[in-house]
């Protein structure tokens, strides 16, 4: 199992697939994403998938997850289906501006006709042709590829996913909500990268959504950057929902200027492993960033969350809050970092993070990390770890509901405080059915997906 | 309907109740008192079907069955109902959603449809002008942040919405003032039928001045040390706690 030269082994295979497959990438994207593979290969030749001895991996064997036979697309074949019969989602009602990403690759007929005017929603690659100016700005220059190998790893194999841009004073009239979607006929190494841009005073909401579509094993590498600017608001939701076999790593970049509100929420529903990053850098001042996530483990699967949020300049407000629900087998990881730099005064940051246990084997490792260089500020972080409160339990019992109902609505009520951070209200109440479904143990797939997750 | 025979319960390992004898028949009230740490919330959470404690010896029926042998929730839809001392907060559950399911948790049992959203209202309405619960409810989780006032009576409108046949009632009574204590006994004046019993338990006497018991039981050290007629509370009141202490000595 521990075999020291796992990890060497599988970043050297990594390597020498980029080298066989780097023309074509070049050939199929363009330039300002090929600009960035050459460091981006020489920081991941450096440090590699991360092991066990990297502080920040410590609880997760990623290479255990990415390691095996896997294929990978580097072109967009034209897709022998169509997207809009096989997946269908369900929260019609939801009234959003939908877009899907099949495999890492933005699909080329989603219609988008109806965006307000000045607002760009397209493929990633296309829009680092199209929009050279505003992309350069932006590409890569919140996710630093020299700190963690993973994020080069992303940066090398980048070639597409969704490019968001709110100009100036602009608001997004609805949601706009991205599915990701796996399917394929053989087990799948998958690369995503986005890139959304709230302009100063601009307001966005996106709803992210990712669906393993076969039962294959997808290993899913997905970095998103977001950039608000002065007085942005931006929310973000993210509901992951992928099969038991199936790995994905996620990486948040947020960066904020001045008087921004950022918030993220993220449900990880189910899945195998499920690795979240979330980089936060209050860049300017009177920023607010709110970082919440509720994750629902069980059988053999591992979810990690990641935090590290970094006050540089005075005034800003940072909420941390990550619950999780762990049943079987299932282990989690909570590693919350709060860095607030030497002028960042007057700085309010709070972390928390709650989990239950349901099994004796469940095991849940939380970890806070703070580094404050300001004297003048307010912090404060609390884990907890517990299990069903036995006196709720009798009392609950006592009315006549059942031992498994009463488990039902205290771990509901458990969750309750996260789900109810969601601002779209028709969103939260089809949330709120899916972690309902899930903790009965039923399948929790949106109900009319025609392919479900195996 | 409970007939309670040499039962005896301990907590890790330690007797609390040693021997008890209780019979008690539809359409009667019985009074349990005693000084503290005597044993009373053991005994009634024993019935209650609570899992920490051990029950050592002895048997209990109610309603012709072995009670012992029941789940809590199974005591609880044959119309058994605990007014707990200490009602539990339980934060993120609502109240209206515990009580819907509780409600309807009992309706299956007997077979019925699950109750309208709006026979729901109105029972809800109605049982809470019953017990004066005048706070409203919609939006708040079970107990919390509830006065301790307003807990007793969440306890007796929960007793109302649940029209249980046998209530055992621990200390309702305490932390309440005098014009509440009137309201909570107005509300189980109320539901007295001559097809329902009901078990109340205090260390006071000034509940029994609204609740008239058939029957005063006093327990002490976990053994039912005297029984006789209502008159006792007021001996009991009288004397105090201390005369019972002379006798058993
Ligand atoms: N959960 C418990 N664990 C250990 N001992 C307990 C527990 N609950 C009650 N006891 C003990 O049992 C005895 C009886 O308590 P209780 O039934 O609460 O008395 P009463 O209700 O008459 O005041 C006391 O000595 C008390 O300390
Ligand atoms: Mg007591």
């Amino acid at each position: 199992m521990s075999n020291p030269n796992m990890t060497r082994d599988l970043s050297a295979d990594l390597v020498k697939l980029y080298r066989a497959n780097a023309h074509v990438l070049a050939d199929n994207t363009g330039e300002i994403l090929n600009m960035q593979r050459q460091d981006a290969l020489e920081d991941f030749m450096r440090l590699g998938v991360p092991d066990i001895k990297n502080e920040d991996y410590k609880y997760t064997r990623i290479e255990d997850y990415l390691k095996g036979n896997y294929d990978v697309e580097f072109t967009n074949d034209p897709f022998k289906v169509n997207l809009r019969e096989i997946f269908k989602c369900d929260i019609p009602e939801l009234d959003t501006h939908v877009v899907l990403v099949m495999n890492g690759f933005y699909y080329h007929d989603n219609n988008l006709s109806d965006l307000p005017e000045g607002i760009i929603v397209c493929g990633l690659n296309e829009a680092s042709v199209r929009y050279p100016e505003i992309f350069r700005q932006h590409y890569g220059r919140y996710a630093r590829t020299a700190n963690d190998g993973l994020i080069a790893l992303n940066t090398l194999f980048a070639h597409d996913g969704v490019f968001v841009y709110v100009p100036e004073g602009q608001r997004l009239d609805r949601p706009l909500q991205v599915i990701n979607l796996s399917f394929s006929f053989r087990n799948l190494r998958i690369t995503r990268r986005n890139l959304i841009i709230t302009g100063d005073n601009a307001t966005c909401n996106i709803i992210l959504c990712d669906h393993t579509l076969s039962a294959h094993s997808y290993v899913t590498n997905s970095l998103t950057e977001v950039y608000a600017g002065k007085n942005a608001r931006f929310d973000f939701s993210r509901m992951q929902n992928e099969n038991s076999i199936s790995s994905q790593i996620t990486h948040t970049f947020i960066h904020q200027e001045e008087n921004s509100v950022v918030s993220s929420n993220t449900i990880s529903l189910h899945g195998g492993l499920i690795r979240n990053n979330f980089y936060s850098r209050l860049n300017g001042t009177g920023c607010e960033n709110n970082v919440y996530g509720l994750f629902l483990g069980d059988d053999n699967q591992h979810i990690a969350n990641y935090t590290l949020i970094n006050h540089a300049t005075p005034n800003s407000t940072s909420n941390q809050l990550f619950k999780g629900i762990l049943d079987d087998n299932a282990t989690g990881a909570f590693n919350g970092k709060i860095y607030v730099s030497r002028n960042a005064q007057k700085t309010i940051a709070y972390q928390k993070n709650n989990n239950l246990l349901l099994s004796p084997t469940a095991r849940m490792n939380s970890k806070p990390h703070l580094e404050i260089y300001a004297d003048d500020v307010k912090c404060s972080h609390g884990a907890t770890i517990g299990r069903l409160d036995n006196e709720a339990m009798f009392y609950l019992r006592s009315r006549g509901i059942s031992e498994k109902e009463a488990r039902q609505l205290l771990m509901y009520a458990f969750a309750d405080e996260i789900i109810g951070k969601i601002q779209v209200s028709l969103l939260r109440d089809r949330i709120i059915d899916m972690v309902d479904k899930r903790l009965r143990g039923e399948l929790a797939c949106c109900s009319n997906c025609d392919l479900r997750f195996g | 309907m409970l007939n309670i025979k040499d039962l005896h319960i301990s907590i890790e390992g330690r007797e609390i109740i040693k021997g008890i004898d209780l019979e008690v028949k539809a359409g009667e009230v019985h009074a349990i008192m005693g000084p503290n740490g005597s044993g009373k919330s053991t005994l009634a959470s024993a019935l209650a079907g609570r899992e920490l404690l051990e029950i050592t010896k002895g048997h209990v029926t109610y309603l012709g069955e072995d009670l012992l042998d029941m789940s809590t929730e199974d005591r609880a839809k044959k119309g058994l109902f605990l007014g707990f001392q200490y009602p539990v907060e339980i934060p993120g559950v609502s109240l209206v959603n515990f009580m819907k399911t509780a409600v309807n948790e009992q309706r299956k049992f007997h077979g019925l449809e699950p109750i309208s959203a709006s026979d729901f209202l109105k029972l809800m309405r109605e049982k809470q002008d019953l017990v004066g619960l005048h706070t409203k409810l919609t939006n708040r989780s079970v107990n919390e942040g509830f006065s301790g006032g307003e807990k007793k009576r969440n306890e007796i409108f929960q007793m109302a919405m649940l029209n249980p046949k046998l209530a055992i009632l621990d200390e309702t009574d305490s932390g309440l003032d005098i014009d509440a204590l009137k309201i909570v006994a107005n509300g189980v004046n109320k539901l007295r039928t001559k097809d329902n019993a009901t078990i109340i338990i205090t260390h006071y006497q000034r509940l029994l001045d609204y609740i008239i018991p058939d029957y005063v039981h006093v327990l002490y050290k976990g053994k039912i040390v005297k029984s006789s007629g209502k008159e006792l509370a007021l001996e009991l009141e009288e004397k105090g706690y201390d005369w019972i202490r002379e006798e058993s000595k």
